[in-house]
């Protein structure tokens, strides 16, 4: 295509209003559809932060499956992180439908350009925080992702629907092993405590920024991206979570956090969010060992990668010889 | 196809040119037990026919959602436009004779 800088890069008014009217009648928008340029770079930032967050995810948790107390509880959690790898591939898939290279999207996370999820930049110190990840980060996922399944992007909303049907597994596992752990010696309910107590507050933060502090909530939900706002969910899960912990009789780590009747809500204590700016821009407690990691499985994976092309390009070799024979 | 920048990307042409060390995209198309169609899942890359299958299976079908799987390269689907639709699916728009609710029935009978 000859490049014709003279043509404006603004957007046909028509068709953006066309495409909005769509949005407001509650239509799926499709790969093949005419969008704004905008809307189209928003997805991508949003489902590819997306992806790369289910294949970074894999690493707090495949860092116990070799440490895992029982055969039952290895195989759910070899399950659980094959089924993180799946997610990051249909949201990928889902992506490339914009007219992005996968690959292009890969070498972003590896070389560190491209933003994941900061709730996997916290470590896994003990078994408990295995639990922990299940019940509240997949717990809090699920929140966001149940919402997501209405996104206006056809792609992404599929992608999403497969991902919930499959995350409630992830959540019940997680708070199996909470449960178990709050029922056994003192020394396993202070486990469960000290997971919980490390992981409340970031589970919290996934949601983002609070409305008012937010850039983009706007703009994806004037266009059905998101359908609730980044306060809105996390008050979701808060109620839903806050009786779960008392149930196993686990305590919410936050001095303030009351019930108001009127607005039957759980209201918190503040979020520590210079915490959470600090973990964002990469100073958090695990950021460079989880790209470092993330990296060295990418290289040591080469020659997977090589013998498949090879072993293809012989088939093909062969297909052919024997055509001609 | 990359945005170039000069185009406004519309559709989505979903190939990779050789030797942009990705490999071809595949469709997936799943059958559920108990007799549906295949239906599209998603979209896997792979060498080859062989690979994209196994790929498939590993991505689409970790519980029991399949008893088939079909993969197709990308590039080899044809599908219509949303620009010719209009046009394209108006001889099906105009008829409502092709629905049952078109035909009266007497008060009282259940069909």
């Amino acid at each position: 295509m000859t490049p014709n800088k003279a043509e404006p890069i603004a957007e046909d008014p028509a068709r953006n209003a066309a495409f909005e009217a769509r949005i407001a009648a509650g239509e799926s928008i499709e790969p093949k559809d005419w969008m704004p340029e905008r809307y189209r770079k928003q997805l991508v930032r949003m489902m590819s932060q997306h992806a790369h967050s289910e294949v970074v995810g894999m690493l707090p948790e495949g860092n116990w499956i070799t440490r895992a107390p029982s055969l039952r509880r290895k195989m759910s959690l070899l399950a659980k992180v094959q089924d993180e790898a799946g997610h990051g591939l249909y949201i990928y898939c889902g992506t490339e439908t914009l007219g992005v290279d996968r690959h292009e999207l890969i070498q972003q996370l590896l070389n560190g350009t491209a933003k994941y999820s900061s709730i996997f930049n916290y470590p896994t110190l003990t078994w408990a925080d295995i639990g922990a990840i299940g019940w509240l980060v997949d717990g809090a996922a699920i929140v966001n992702q149940t919402m997501l399944a209405k996104a206006s992007y056809g792609p992404y909303a599929r992608a999403m629907v497969r991902i919930c049907k499959e995350e409630n597994f992830h959540k019940r596992q997680g708070f199996e092993i909470m449960a178990t752990l709050a029922a056994g010696t003192s020394e396993q309910h202070r486990m469960a405590q000290d997971a919980l107590d490390r992981w409340w507050w970031p589970s919290l933060m996934m949601f983002g920024p609070h409305d008012s502090q937010s850039s983009n909530s706007d703009e994806l939900m004037r266009w059905g991206v998101k359908r609730k706002s980044n306060d809105e969910l996390r008050q979701r899960f808060i109620n839903l979570t806050v009786g779960q912990a008392k149930a196993i009789g686990l305590t919410i780590p936050d001095s303030q956090l009351s019930y108001d009747e009127q607005t039957q809500n759980w209201n918190i204590g503040p979020i520590d969010w210079d915490e959470f700016w600090r973990v964002v821009r990469g100073n958090g407690p695990c950021n460079r060992e989880r790209l470092a990691a993330r990296r060295k499985a990418h290289e040591d994976g080469e020659w997977v990668r090589v013998a498949a092309a090879s072993y293809a390009a012989k088939q093909a070799q062969g297909d052919s010889t024997s055509e001609a024979a | 196809m990359p945005n170039d920048g000069t185009t406004k990307v519309t559709t989505t042409d979903r190939t990779s040119a050789p030797g942009d060390g990705q490999w071809p995209l595949w469709e997936v198309f799943v059958q559920p037990p108990g007799g549906g169609p295949h239906e599209h899942a998603g979209s896997v890359h792979a060498v080859d026919a062989e690979a994209a299958l196994q790929n498939a299976r590993d991505v689409y079908a970790r519980r029991g959602e399949a008893v088939s799987i079909w993969v197709v390269p990308s590039v080899e689907i044809t599908a219509s436009t949303p620009d010719d639709m209009g046009p394209f699916f108006d001889p099906g728009n105009d008829k409502p004779y092709r629905h049952p609710q078109f035909y009266k029935v007497p008060r009282g009978i259940r069909m």
